[in-house]
């Protein structure tokens, strides 16, 4: 028995549609690395970092944000949230207290942006990676999706944004560099290219092997990040998530997300096959 | 209803339409009945909650943290509501594509039924949002981002439920008296049901994908990248040991609207499900224990979230599993219907495992929903009770008008 002709091109136009759909998504995850842009970022340099908090204070002043409250304290640790970009944490180590900055890392290759159904985090040709509230529908998937568990969220709002670091990108734009990199006094932060900072970083640790452990924070993890820290101590020592994996988190969904659209194509012609197999036999046992 | 109005409008003629609606908008049968007494104040006192809502933020009525942003309207409303609401796929597949005529007599009920749950579960989805006025924007407009699986979970949705529609259609132009409509729209039954299995195979797994990213926030129990697997399979039994559910509750709540042909064909219906629910709750501990051994998880199994997870494999998959089988072949409807329960407990256990019990497990402060949340949850569960009550009793859900199966001949021959 044949199949029905218009039915089989009624499937067909349905499958063309989503197929439609499919390969746009398929086309989507475009590579970054193709794109020959050199994206900056920040290195940050633990063992200069006096812990005098004038990146929090200039960050806040930067982006309207409340007053930070709180100074480094060892053992208690302050977290990014809706109200702080950034925080200064003193750890005590095996050399001393150490103080840390923490703010996004803008990754090379965002989780937060690929979970975006929006394209409201975006990647920016700078390599900052920055919200746009007038595309964010809320839906917090970015923050389930950051490993760096950055973006925050105001729960108390009836209009809530996304608050987190956005490399100072209005400031870039206007050929500045980020409040907090350019108010530190100590020298503790330097802006540049992401190439440039890590051949920095690493010409600091062969100039002074005893100062520093000789890995770059950021210069692997999740596929490479735009802030890169230095340390005198194993990064663990600091309260550094040290399990984040060395290739990109958008990888992880990359296989499902490319199995779409073969399913869209193979699966109705298949379900078609069998309901006229089964149509048949069915009709065969009842002309038995 | 405005679509309903003007298929009315074109098919119904001699009848003024406004009156008919009127009519039809009353409720018919008692008013004190204990279901109506419980559900009419929480849906009241959720309504409230909803507009404090969306008047203070989320914070004003839920627990969410920045660790743990997704709760449980997201966790158990759309997550577990949708395993659940998959019996729709599944039972299309069986009558429509198998031909498995046994089941043709539930396939409405079990459409409208998943079609209430993706309509009010993927619903609430809405009151999560912080910025809804911006929900549009995933769909039309320049800002697609298409390489999010939230993307592609949010239009399958979408397209599912007008898949749905479709095949539930022909019941509205049953009970709208029109003929031609119900013509057309039953010869579109096939189409929306390839189209409909082909989008709930990838948004079931769908689902499961959303938390890929999720890597070393989502205990090790619970993360691998078979999740969209697990969650795909998984939605099978979930979805039928839900339509043996409520079925069953359907079939004493409505007994009346069943034709004595359809009474006696429910015990087999339910047998035949029992058996397909063991064979793939055995394929899916199967694939559980593949995933496990491969994790090398050892270790973590003498912990308090290892000894969890063994509750949920054990208790929930294991014995529903085991409870399956042998009522099957004891043709015990009692031990079936036990058996579904427990492997809808099970289903919500690791929806939940997944989505806010394992997630971020180790944060600082622990998310447990307030009570407002479940208020809130538990009206949007009693909004589609009442919808659907209010269907069932109009249209041929569960009842049989006598030209359908006329009808139902012209399509399938
Ligand atoms: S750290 Fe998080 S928020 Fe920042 S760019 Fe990476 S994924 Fe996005
Ligand atoms: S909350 Fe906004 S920025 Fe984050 S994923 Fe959702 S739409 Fe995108």
């Amino acid at each position: 028995m044949k199949i029905d002709r218009r039915l089989f091109f009624k499937v067909l136009g349905a499958t063309g549609a989503s197929v439609a759909l499919g390969t746009s998504l398929k086309a989507a995850p475009r590579k970054q690395e193709e794109k020959e842009v050199e994206f900056y970022g920040v290195l940050y340099d633990s063992t200069r970092c006096v812990g005098c908090q004038t990146c929090e204070f200039s960050c806040a002043e930067a982006h309207g944000l409340p007053e930070p409250s709180g100074a480094p304290e060892a053992g208690v640790i302050r977290k990014i949230n809706e109200k702080n970009r950034t925080v200064v944490n003193v750890y005590k180590t095996s050399r001393g207290d150490v103080f840390v900055k923490t703010q996004c890392m803008h990754c090379s290759q965002p989780a937060c942006v690929a979970a975006c159904l929006t394209q409201a985090m975006q990647k920016t040709k700078e390599g900052s990676v920055i919200w746009r509230g007038e595309k964010c529908m809320g839906c917090r998937y970015c923050m389930v999706s950051c490993p760096f568990d950055v973006p925050k969220f105001e729960y108390h709002s009836a209009n809530p944004v996304i608050q987190k670091c956005t490399m100072c990108y209005d400031r870039l734009k206007e050929g500045k560099i980020p409040a907090c990199v350019e108010n530190c006094p100590n020298q503790a932060l330097m802006f540049g290219t992401r190439r440039e900072l890590i051949k920095e970083g690493h010409k600091r640790i062969v100039e002074n092997p005893d100062q520093y452990v000789d890995y770059i924070y950021g210069e692997q993890e999740a596929g490479g990040t735009a802030f890169l820290y230095l340390s005198p101590v194993p990064f663990h020592e600091l309260g550094f998530n040290t399990h984040i994996q060395k290739t990109s988190y958008p990888e992880l969904s990359k296989g499902f997300l490319y199995s779409v659209p073969s399913i869209f194509v193979l699966l109705p012609p298949i379900l078609l096959g069998i309901y006229d197999a089964t149509k048949n036999k069915n009709k065969e046992e009842e002309n038995e | 209803m405005s679509k309903i109005d003007i298929t009315a409008a074109k098919y119904s003629g001699d009848r003024p339409t406004w009156k008919f609606f009127m009519s039809e908008l009353k409720p018919k049968g008692k008013w004190l009945t204990p279901f109506n007494i419980i559900s009419i104040p929480i849906m009241i006192l959720g309504l409230i909650l909803i507009v404090i809502r969306f008047w203070k933020g989320l914070g004003s009525i839920t627990n969410l943290t920045q660790e743990v942003p997704w709760g449980l309207w997201i966790g158990f409303d759309v997550v577990t509501g949708v395993a659940f609401a998959g019996g729709a796929y599944v039972i299309t597949f069986m009558v429509y594509i198998l031909n498995m005529h046994k089941y043709h007599s539930i396939v409405r009920v079990v459409v409208l039924n998943g079609f209430l749950a993706y309509l009010f579960y993927a619903g609430a989805l809405v009151l999560d949002l912080g910025r809804p006025w911006h929900v549009i924007n995933p769909i039309i407009g320049n800002s697609f981002g298409t390489n999010s699986v939230l993307f592609l979970v949010a239009w399958h949705f979408l397209l599912y439920m007008i898949a749905q529609l479709i095949e539930f259609s022909p019941a509205v132009a049953e009970w709208l008296g029109a003929r031609r409509a119900l013509k057309i729209l039953s010869g579109m039954t096939l189409v929306a049901v390839i189209f409909g299995i082909t989008l709930s195979t990838l948004h079931q797994s769908g689902l499961g994908a959303l938390y890929l990213m999720a890597k070393g926030k989502i205990h090790p129990l619970w993360y691998s990248e078979f999740i969209p697997i697990l969650f795909f399979v998984s939605s099978i039994f979930a979805g039928l040991s839900m339509v043996i559910f409520e079925g069953s509750l359907s079939y004493k709540v409505f007994f009346q609207q069943i034709s004595e042909k359809n009474q006696k064909s429910h015990h087999g219906i339910i047998h035949g499900l029992a058996k397909i629910c063991a064979l793939t709750m055995f394929a899916y501990f199967s694939l559980q224990v593949l995933i496990f051994i491969h994790g090398q998880n050892w270790s973590l199994l003498n912990t308090g979230m290892g000894r969890w997870f063994l509750l949920e494999m054990i208790g929930f998959v294991v014995v529903p599993m085991v409870l399956y089988f042998y009522s099957y072949r004891r043709n015990n409807i009692f031990l079936i219907k036990l058996a579904s329960i427990l492997t809808m407990l099970g289903i919500i256990l690791n929806r939940l495992n997944v989505t806010i019990i394992g997630f971020n497990w180790d944060a600082a402060v622990r998310y447990v929903p307030s009570w407002m949340e479940i208020v809130v949850t538990l009206a949007v569960i009693f909004t589609e009770i009442w919808v659907f009550r209010w269907v069932v009793n109009r249209m041929p859900v569960l009842r049989e008008l006598p030209f359908v199966v006329k009808k139902e001949k012209l399509i399938t021959g």
